[in-house]
């Protein structure tokens, strides 16, 4: 598939810098960073409204931030345009699954590809044979995500007919199919039961392993702390904390944050 | 049963410009929910254009189809640029408006290209210089002449050729993507701001070839002719479900024969009190009536709901 690494620098995949954000009167995001390595898998964490999706929309280019840089692969992100922070290797999912519900499930993963397809307008109406060679790649490519997320069987069905689950991993298939440096998960397990997310944990790690580090953002605390490196934890747009599962859980300030200040 | 037949023909031929021309209202709305009432009026300066480089070159002693020829590519380079123009002056600027302002630029716009045209080509009729061959088929009757074969023939392959297009290659899933979500279409690298601006361009492509079969069949143009022309065509994409290729097609075709059968029985129902003259009434009766009957139209599925 494609997705392997370039070798490893010292510099970090992911540099946020002192981020901020505000909507109106709204402070989203005050001084946030976060730094994580190819490779790895980190957990944003807070509370309902603390600021992780906002993060995410400012790290995809649907936001440009007030204040701060991003830096990817040592160099700017390219502010505003999400087309092309897709192009420097940023993929995501969303908290409440965003497919393109009338395609099948193969094509969704196709338009994945988009953003990796060089064939252009000229080609596509005169049909040329480079055009419909890429064409084929792209299909076999999507397939092949579609076998590695697990739903291969459902290919040619309407993506909005899927289960709730298949649709999450669909999102999946369709995010790696842009070859993400760094794959970005918005609460990839809301509404799964157990065995559920210990499935989509295998997913996660096998996606790391293959070379995509991993961004996620989830609410279960004892899950993410099983699946991450590193965990950083925003509450009211801030960063209250920062470093390894074990050890920023037992910070007094992020157990404040989520049990209230008199349970520390 | 041969003014039926006959009447079908008609209809026919005029159902397939309009469905060429439906498409253009339908790819434009399924995309941005605009319905770019300018539209019509790229078709009349498709038709104008056309019909004024064949009637130069026809002058210039051109044998008629590397005339007609010469006069199509012109008029598609016109409409093409046209369209562009149109996307990037008129609607971009107001991408993030409430709706009702780009439908109120739609309208400037449609004011404006018929006052230019008419600066350009003058107040008057245009004619088309009578260089077609006549030949036509006759069959117990029904007459099929050469114009009206090409017609239907050509707006069926160009018709054909975009849904190939929009259904199975890289760019048509990169429009539909865009027409479903633009947002998330961004994120999987779609440049929407590119693939909007090229759904203008093909769907001026579509008008600027069916205004030169207009005033190729009707051997007349004149600076006015995008609007009643326009209006048949959208009612022709809102009567198929507007958004939906096929049902442009569809509601194009029907119109069409709904239009000739009007026109054909009209004066024999009404005991001759009516005359064909009143065949734009059918038209938009038949628009009430599915309306009325099936509100998104005859294959518009239920609104979609953005999630």
């Amino acid at each position: 598939m494609g997705r392997e690494q370039e070798a490893e620098k010292p510099v970090p995949l992911l540099e946020a810098h002192g981020i901020g954000k505000r909507f109106g009167g709204l402070r989203a995001l005050h001084e946030v960073s976060l730094t994580l390595d190819a490779g790895s898998i980190t957990g944003l964490i807070g509370p309902n409204g603390a600021g992780k999706t906002t993060f995410f929309n400012v790290l995809t280019g649907i936001y440009p931030p007030d204040a701060g840089t991003v830096r990817f692969a040592g160099s700017a992100l390219p502010v505003g345009e999400p087309h092309r922070v897709a192009k420097t290797g940023i993929a995501r999912t969303f908290q409440n699954i965003r497919l393109f519900p009338n395609m099948t499930v193969l094509e969704n993963v196709m338009v994945g590809r988009h953003v990796r397809t060089r064939a252009g307008v000229l080609g596509a109406l005169f049909q040329t044979r480079a055009t419909r060679e890429e064409e084929q790649a792209i299909a076999h490519a999507a397939q092949g995500l579609l076998d590695y997320v697990g739903i291969a069987a459902h290919a040619h069905r309407v993506a909005g007919t899927l289960s709730y689950g298949d649709q999450r991993r669909l999102e999946i298939a369709r995010a790696l199919a842009t070859e993400p440096r760094l794959l970005a998960l918005d609460e990839p397990a809301a509404g799964m039961n157990a065995a559920e997310r210990g499935a989509l944990g295998g997913l996660v790690r096998r996606i790391r392993e293959d070379g995509t580090a991993v961004l996620l953002i989830e609410h279960d605390v004892k899950w993410v702390a099983s699946l991450c490196d590193r965990i950083t934890v925003l509450d009211y747009g801030e960063r209250i904390a920062e470093g390894e599962p074990r050890h920023v859980l037992n910070d007094p300030a992020v157990v404040a944050a989520y049990l209230g200040q008199g349970a520390a | 049963m041969d003014i039926f037949l006959q009447q079908l023909v008609n209809g026919l031929t005029l159902g397939s410009i309009y469905a060429l021309v439906a498409l253009g209202y339908t790819m434009v709305y399924g995309i941005m929910e605009l319905i770019n009432f300018a539209h019509g009026d790229v078709v009349m300066v498709g038709a104008l254009a056309g019909l004024s480089v064949i009637a130069f070159l026809v002058g210039q002693g051109w044998p008629a189809f590397w005339a007609v020829t010469a006069g199509v590519l012109l008029a598609l380079a016109a409409c093409m640029l046209l369209g562009w123009g149109i996307e990037r002056v008129a609607y971009r600027p107001l991408r993030k408006a409430p709706k009702l302002a780009p439908l109120i630029t739609a309208i400037g716009l449609s004011i404006v290209l018929q006052q230019v045209s008419a600066l350009l080509w003058g107040r008057g009729y245009l004619s088309f210089p009578a260089i077609l061959p006549t030949t036509s088929l006759s069959w117990n009757g029904v007459i099929l002449t050469g114009i009206q074969a090409v017609i239907i023939v050509l707006a069926l392959l160009l018709m054909a050729g975009l849904l190939v297009l929009v259904q199975r290659t890289s760019l048509g899933r990169a429009m539909r993507a865009t027409a479903q979500n633009p947002a998330v279409a961004q994120l999987m690298g779609v440049n929407t701001d590119r693939i909007i601006a090229l759904t203008f361009v093909l769907g001026s492509a579509l008008a600027a070839v069916a205004g030169v079969m207009v005033v190729a069949y009707y051997n007349v143009g004149h600076y006015t002719m995008g609007f009643m022309l326009g209006l048949k065509a959208f009612t022709a994409a809102v009567l198929g479900g507007i958004g939906n290729l096929a049902g442009a097609v569809l509601g194009g075709l029907l119109l069409g024969v709904v239009e000739a059968m009007g026109a054909g029985y009209i004066g024999d129902l009404t005991g001759g009190y009516f005359g064909s003259n009143y065949k734009d009434v059918f038209a938009f009766l038949v628009l009430i009536a599915v309306l009325v009957l099936h509100p998104n139209g005859l294959l518009g599925r239920r609104a979609r709901e953005k999630v």
